[in-house]
């Protein structure tokens, strides 16, 4: 009787240390959280060039992340990129029709993310509507040619 | 020239009656979940194959996470990215090392005991005794080994993996400098819980049904001799690190390549 309580007091542990590890794994190695899924609000923004924009990228303003790319896709109208943000709840009706869009790389090869600038525009975007003012990504070989080609005619 | 073809095709028909034995023998087994009564049963076999594995799994892990913190710095810091230390050291164990280093080690360690403990009791005619007194040995014997395995391999690799972000973290952050906060803020930015995590378990869960079923399944169906047992434990080690190796190729290739 003795050796079957110890018996079941070690698997007992075994399977709560199992337990404990993974909410370790989810908590502090891929940092989920318990919240429940925030409420968001979606704007579009067509790019001339994403560059390595991806879904699941982060939307940022004034560094601060807000939200998230949650689609990318083709526009086949105006054959540019289509980028579409799902954005924090609270800045609903906060971002002037104005604003600005451009994708940014965090430190020199690091990865890349959307940065938005707000603009003075009294009439705010809503729910759906288009970011028209956008700025591409930088893209190291453009900057390379562009530099060379100054270079030669100078 | 009529014996080799003679041969291949014996061969072939042993090859494939083997592998419907093994698929008849695990839905016979799996069959027996853990009941009311054989609940001590599975029991005694999670202390076994479970907690019993934990002190080498725990170890491995935490070498390979010490590894894996100073490979990956002496590499990263010639780009000046050491920031990004956590992150290797995180992706690399969940997907990859913590599931199959775990298998290996568990095949190991476990299966190995496995076959040789259902091979003894078929040597010494143990299995026949069990029928001859109208107790099903693939309920009593195998059905709590199996399930066992099946529970054991995925625990085992959450701790393999907490154990080798540890270590990562006790060569990187502690002894070789690397900034503490971008250590786990760049992990958890790229770690995702479905894609990564619970990929990772499905894995080891995949690799856990194989290893017993193989080590089990070797034990239940060898020669019952002594040269038997040697040469079916044996077989359990070599085959379930074949198996657990290409079947982590495939399903690698399924979760993270562009095939799904």
């Amino acid at each position: 009787m003795k050796r079957s309580k110890m018996m079941e007091l070690g698997v007992g542990l075994f399977v709560l240390a199992g337990i404990l590890g993974m909410v370790f794994l989810g908590l502090r190695v891929s940092g989920v959280g318990f919240g429940v899924p925030q409420d968001t609000f979606t704007l579009q923004a067509n790019f001339a060039n994403i560059g390595g924009l991806k879904s699941g990228s982060r939307v940022a303003m004034a560094g601060v992340t807000v939200g998230r790319v949650s689609d990318v896709s083709l526009d086949t109208e105006w054959l540019d990129a289509r980028v579409t943000m799902e954005l924090d709840d609270s800045l609903e009706g906060k971002i002037s029709r104005d604003s600005t869009a451009s994708i940014l790389t965090s430190g020199l090869l690091g990865e890349q993310y959307v940065g938005l600038s707000v603009g003075g525009d009294p009439e705010m975007l809503e729910d759906g509507d288009t970011i028209r003012d956008t700025q591409q990504a930088l893209v190291l070989e453009q900057l390379i040619q562009q530099f060379v080609s100054n270079m030669t005619s100078e | 020239m009529i014996h080799h073809i003679v041969a291949l095709g014996r061969g072939t028909l042993e090859t494939v009656s083997a592998l419907g034995r093994a698929v008849i023998f695990l839905v016979q087994a799996a069959w027996g979940v853990p009941s009311r009564e054989g609940w001590h049963l599975w029991l005694r076999q999670m202390h076994f194959i479970g907690v019993m594995s934990l002190a080498i799994v725990l170890v491995s892990g935490l070498f390979i996470g010490m590894v894996l913190g100073l490979q990956g710095f002496t590499i990263l810091v010639d780009f000046g990215a050491e920031d990004a230390l956590g992150q290797m050291v995180a992706l690399s164990l969940l997907r990859e090392l913590a599931p199959v280093v775990a298998a290996l080690l568990f095949a190991g360690r476990a299966g190995s005991a496995l076959t040789a403990e259902i091979g003894l009791m078929k040597a010494t005619e143990q299995l026949t005794s069990m029928e001859m007194i109208g107790v099903d040995p693939l309920r009593r014997i195998v059905a709590p080994r199996l399930w066992a395995g099946f529970v054991s391999m995925p625990l085992l690799t959450v701790g393999f993996s907490v154990v080798g972000i540890w270590g990562g973290y006790l060569v990187g952050v502690q002894w070789l400098g690397v900034f503490d906060g971008s250590y786990w803020s760049n992990m958890q930015s790229s770690v995702a819980f479905v894609d990564d995590i619970l990929n990772g378990m499905l894995k080891s869960v995949v690799f856990g049904l194989v290893v017993t079923w193989i080590a089990v399944f070797q034990g239940y169906d060898l020669v019952p001799t002594s040269e038997g047992i040697s040469r079916a434990t044996t077989r359990t080690v070599v085959y379930s690190s074949l198996a657990v190796l290409g079947l982590d190729f495939v399903l690698t290739a399924l979760m993270f390549g562009e095939l799904g």
